[in-house]
């Protein structure tokens, strides 16, 4: 397939409409100098990454976490471009466990559902547990236990399936 | 006393931009709190810390009281300024505040409970012998008497919201079949609006002047008047230009609504500024209306005739220090004016114009105040008021605060978004307004506002 000629929307539809009809999840294409990947995701809003194109000589990614493509040639390594931010839902204190001595509700590399605990924020003495709301793994967590976060802050990068 | 060390803006736009300043010349440190549709706002580059507190929709930002508190505590302000609008007269909020041991810059739990409910302001009013417009003795109990007192009082009458004020939930009835029907609206719209479907009645006052009086009382129950402004200038019961002194405002009246403003204060326990209104009427006689237990949005008005940085006042007074002064010590000098700059289209019945500014030039010049929180690049966010800034002069005399308005108006420029900057022009030239003769129907008549 001459991937050059994917130039539009066009084609990426007909690339779509192949995998519904093939009931395939992910379909990867690759040469001159490109690479394409298309990804059918469950998550309930469509992220702009999972359609994309990657051509191999390419600026870097402005997603956060995002794997920047070699600009080299060689494909690039095994590396998750789909991390998920977990902000704050509320102004707090951030803990990683239900109290002082309990073990964190989550480590990096665990796995976790939608409905897992990932930590308490604390507001007025009201202890607010905060659910994941994506399935997937933790791959990193941005606020220290005891820290001050405001809403929208950015806690847990979930890497989603 | 204590001097705070730290406080929180619990507000935004031009107001949160006010508060931010007089804290710093005090050097107090600021804490803004903001909703991510203003993360944008001019006054958090200047404020010590920052924290973001929920989405845009004031529900869940400005009016979320948790919210508010948890960032006040994270941040260990010593005290919170609400500003306007918003938690400003929220009894339950100045509750929390107490018990969480955050000082609340306004008057007391009970002032702002008592005052706050309209009925009551106006029993107490009675009860120390201030003139209330004539109307209920308190809740109404039933159609019935609605109706009964309303044929006593003579058409037409006003039915309004205890839980009210700041002109919302009134309704007009100019006869018997407009009255029970509006008597069970009110009630309906009430409990709706807020949470207290109890109406009163008072008369219509035709053509009236809206004046209030400006008041500052210390903790330990020291109070001044600093003399009155004049709203009358309003469309759909929101003011839109405001003046000190009152144009024509003989000296007797000013100094018998001054003492009566007091007298009120005093009865009420209140502390802090707060604002009493009046209604004069076309014989000139005055009557109470309601007292707004908060900073007036007008605030700058008084500022310039007496010299006194009023959000100064209240931090300094809900820290504990005494007024420091007495009436006799109040001097006006000179006359301002206030033109409140909203971003509405005229020719779309105000419809308000939220959106990206393109270009903002602000007037300046001898006697000439800008408030305002806008700059070029700016977007107005859609969730909130649609006021974008206050323009103020003060001159000698009104003729020369007049001229100076027309030339800052003219100077003033906004583009990108609509605003009603050329209805103040209009108004600023409008015979009827330059030679003082204004009431409260005026935009609506002579500019189908």
């Amino acid at each position: 397939m001459d991937l050059s000629k994917i130039k539009d929307l066009k084609d990426l539809e007909a690339l779509l409409d192949l995998m519904g009809r093939y009931g395939l999840a992910e379909v990867e294409l690759e040469g001159d100098g490109q690479r394409v990947r298309l990804r059918k995701t469950e998550a309930p809003v469509a992220r702009p990454e999972a359609l994309g194109l990657y051509p191999l000589a390419a600026a870097p990614a402005q997603v956060a976490g995002e794997q920047v493509v070699d600009a080299s040639g060689s494909p690039p390594a095994q590396a998750p471009s789909n991390l998920e931010e977990v902000t704050s839902p509320l102004v707090g204190t951030f803990y990683r466990a239900s109290s002082p001595e309990a073990e964190p509700f989550v480590k990096a590399g665990d796995s976790v559902g939608a409905e897992d605990v990932l930590c308490i924020i604390e507001a007025m003495k009201v202890m607010n547990e905060v659910p994941a709301v994506l399935a997937g793994i933790v791959r990193e967590i941005l606020v220290k236990n005891g820290e001050s976060v405001e809403f929208g802050q950015p806690l847990f990068r979930i890497e989603v399936e | 006393m204590k001097k705070f060390s730290r406080i929180l803006i619990a507000n935004r736009g031009e107001i949160a931009l006010r508060i931010l300043r007089a804290a710093k010349e005090l050097d107090i440190e600021t804490v803004a709190v903001y909703s991510k549709a203003d993360q944008d706002s001019l006054h958090l580059e200047y404020a010590d810390e920052t924290i973001c507190i929920g989405p845009g929709p004031s529900l869940q930002s400005y009016l979320d009281v948790p919210k508010i508190i948890s960032a006040a505590e994270i941040t260990d302000v010593d005290a919170i300024h609400p500003g306007y609008g918003f938690l400003a007269e929220n009894a339950h909020f100045a509750e929390v505040c107490k018990s969480c041991h955050i000082e609340f810059i306004g008057p007391s739990v009970e002032a702002i409970r008592l005052l706050g409910d309209k009925g009551k302001a106006r029993e107490l009013a009675r009860k120390v012998g201030i003139p209330c417009v004539p109307g209920s003795q308190g809740v109404l109990q039933s159609e019935k008497e609605a109706t009964d007192l309303a044929r006593e009082l003579g058409y037409p009458v006003l039915i309004k919201a205890v839980a009210g004020g700041g002109g919302r939930g009134m309704r007009i009835a100019h006869n018997d079949v407009s009255l029970a029907s509006g008597y069970m609206q009110a009630r309906v719209e009430a409990e709706t609006s807020f949470n207290n479907p109890d109406v009163y009645l008072e008369k219509l006052i035709e053509k009236p002047r809206h004046v209030e009086i400006q008041i500052l009382a210390d903790q330990k129950g020291d109070v001044v008047h600093l003399g009155e402004r004049d709203c009358s200038l309003q469309r759909r019961h929101q003011k839109m230009i405001e003046e000190s002194p009152s144009p024509g405002l003989p000296t007797e009246t000013r100094d018998a609504m001054g003492e009566a403003a007091k007298k009120i204060a005093r009865a009420a326990g209140y502390s802090n500024a707060g604002t009493v209104e009046f209604l004069l009427d076309r014989g000139g006689k005055f009557y109470f209306i309601e007292v707004n237990t908060r900073i007036q949005v007008e605030h700058p008005v008084t500022e310039m005739v007496t010299g006194i940085d009023l959000i100064k006042e209240q931090i300094r007074i809900a820290s504990g220090e005494p007024l420091g002064y007495k009436q006799a010590d109040i001097q006006m000098r000179g006359a301002a004016i206030e033109c409140r700059i909203n971003a509405e289209d005229p020719s779309q019945k105000f419809k308000p114009s939220p959106g990206l500014v393109t270009r903002f030039q602000a007037p300046g010049g001898f006697g000439v105040r800008v408030e305002s929180h806008l700059y070029a690049g700016y977007t107005v966010p859609p969730y909130y008021d649609s006021m974008i800034g206050k323009l103020i002069v003060h001159q000698r005399t009104r003729e020369e605060a007049i001229a100076v308005m027309r030339r800052a108006l003219d100077e003033l420029r906004i583009e990108g978004i609509a605003t009603n900057i050329q209805l103040a022009k209009d108004i600023f030239r409008h015979f009827h307004f330059v030679r003082g003769k204004v009431n409260t129907g005026f935009i609506e008549e002579y500019f189908m506002g």
